[in-house]
């Protein structure tokens, strides 16, 4: 299935992409499968998103979907339907934090 | 006609400072990589279109980019800094064991010879290389596992390896220093490793001297004599004249000897520079004044470099890896503050311009001499 996905800034910079990335995923559709397919795809992201030992998720980033947080949910937990069907896109958001 | 390129890792990005050998109008590119922290870049003295630089960020981590054609386009290669085997730990702030966790890369220093050969020191502290052109990385775990690892505590500024020295004489031997471990050397390119710390004394640790335990924040060598080594110490300035066996302090006359950087003249092994900074507490130069100072004599005797430098109400720092040196003749003197501005003397110190004034908090600065 194809998941729409929206990058922080400096993320799309690094990739070399503008606007919405569209990755396919095979299989069910959770924040792991969806990373590592993003991960797959752009290569030198791998890293900046999540811990390249413990795959955690770096401290200062988020990741939202249909204006909820799903930093804190299971990375193997189903994504929202809205977003498995394309409908909503996964959103990667850099932490209000820094001053 | 030879040209120079200054290459500029700020708080919030690279710049890249290009001009020819007068050194009096430049060229400024950047910022590359706007946004991040960019805590050092370095040309491959093997292929000088070759430049490394270390890219990080809170946010994101630690990205490696390199460049094949002197800065102008970069390419993001590999960031996997994996310690060897089960890392263990080492003291944190508090005395009690922290495990080692990697955070970012201090220092990139490319091989001599091998354009493909780069060597990373990171933060906590390690030593890493790749030979196939920042692909792949694999740590030189001899270091961290030298038994007096699960003794070494960060400085302020964390635990790093910020200096890599490689002997142009002997391959087989790499002088590094960590904050606040202190100076260690390995003769047998990296696979065993040994402090070097004997004639240090500080007095913030309870065994002022102690193997390991110095905050170490710079050391220097002029290429055409290597067994030399020129320190800068959290306090005191010092010198070694048997490849680190034994060190002597050179601090003479220095207004103070707590600092950051040090470097050599490119033609006068004899001739060093540092600039000195108020105290651990106080990250500004004494009485307001920005003085670089340069002894001809190895140390000992110091004469202040002022001519074209802020004598009054200027309170910036200049970082560890935040001078360099050309090898034009006369040689050019390099140096960037946390203030935004890099200045450059042609003239081996006599007199300084400033080439950028309003940069991001600069952190690094390198150069490279090119035909």
């Amino acid at each position: 299935m194809i998941i729409r996905v929206v990058l922080p800034a400096h993320l799309r910079t690094l990739a070399q992409v503008d606007g919405e990335l569209k990755v396919d995923v095979e299989g069910p559709a959770t924040q792991r499968s969806v990373l590592d397919a993003l991960e797959a795809a752009y290569p030198m992201l791998r890293g900046t998103m999540r811990d390249q030992v413990t795959q955690e998720r770096r401290a200062f980033l988020r990741f939202f979907a249909c204006e909820e947080d799903l930093s804190n949910e299971s990375p193997d937990a189903p994504l929202p339907e809205a977003v498995a069907t394309g409908t909503e896109p996964y959103l990667i958001v850099g932490a209000m934090a820094g001053g | 006609m030879s040209k120079v390129r200054v290459l500029v890792g700020t708080r919030k990005g690279a710049f890249v400072l290009t001009s020819d050998g007068k050194r009096e109008s430049w060229d400024v590119s950047g910022p590359h990589f706007g946004g991040w922290e960019i805590y050092h870049m370095k040309g491959s003295p093997a292929d000088p279109n070759r430049i490394f630089a270390s890219q990080s960020s809170s946010w994101f981590g630690q990205v490696i980019q390199r460049s094949n054609n002197g800065g102008q386009t970069w390419e993001p290669v590999g960031n996997k800094f994996i310690y060897d085997g089960i890392p263990g730990t080492h003291l944190w702030y508090d005395g009690t064991p922290h495990p080692w966790e990697f955070a970012r890369v201090w220092h990139l220093e490319p091989s001599l010879t091998d354009p493909d050969t780069v060597y990373a020191g990171v933060e906590d502290a390690a030593l890493f290389r790749s030979s196939d052109g920042g692909q792949n990385w694999q740590e030189l775990s001899g270091l961290r596992n030298h038994p007096s690892a699960a003794s070494w505590q960060p400085g302020a500024g964390g635990m790093c390896l910020h200096t890599i020295l490689l002997d142009p004489s002997d391959p087989e031997r790499i002088f590094v220093a960590i904050s606040a471990a202190g100076a260690f050397r390995s003769d047998d390119a990296g696979k065993t490793w040994r402090p070097i710390n004997h004639g240090l004394r500080s007095e913030q640790i309870p065994n002022p001297t102690a193997e390991v335990g110095h905050c170490v924040h710079r050391i220097a060598m002029h290429r055409s004599r290597p067994g030399v080594l020129y320190m800068q110490k959290h306090w005191d300035v010092m010198r070694s004249d048997d490849a680190g066996e034994s060190w002597h302090e050179t601090s003479g006359n220095l207004p103070t000897d707590f600092g950051f950087p040090i470097d050599v003249h490119a033609h006068e092994p004899e001739t060093v520079y540092v600039v000195p900074i108020k105290s651990d507490s106080e990250h500004y130069p004494p009485d307001g004044k920005l003085r670089v100072y340069r002894s001809r004599t190895g140390g000992h005797e110091w004469e202040a470099l002022t001519k074209g430098l802020p004598q009054r109400d200027c309170y910036v720092n200049v970082l560890r890896d935040a001078m360099s040196i050309d090898s034009l003749d006369p040689c050019g003197v390099y140096f960037g503050t946390t203030g935004g501005q890099v200045y450059v003397s042609a003239n081996s110190g006599d007199s300084w311009s400033p080439i950028v004034r309003d940069l991001p908090s600069v952190v690094s600065v390198e150069v490279q001499t090119l035909a």
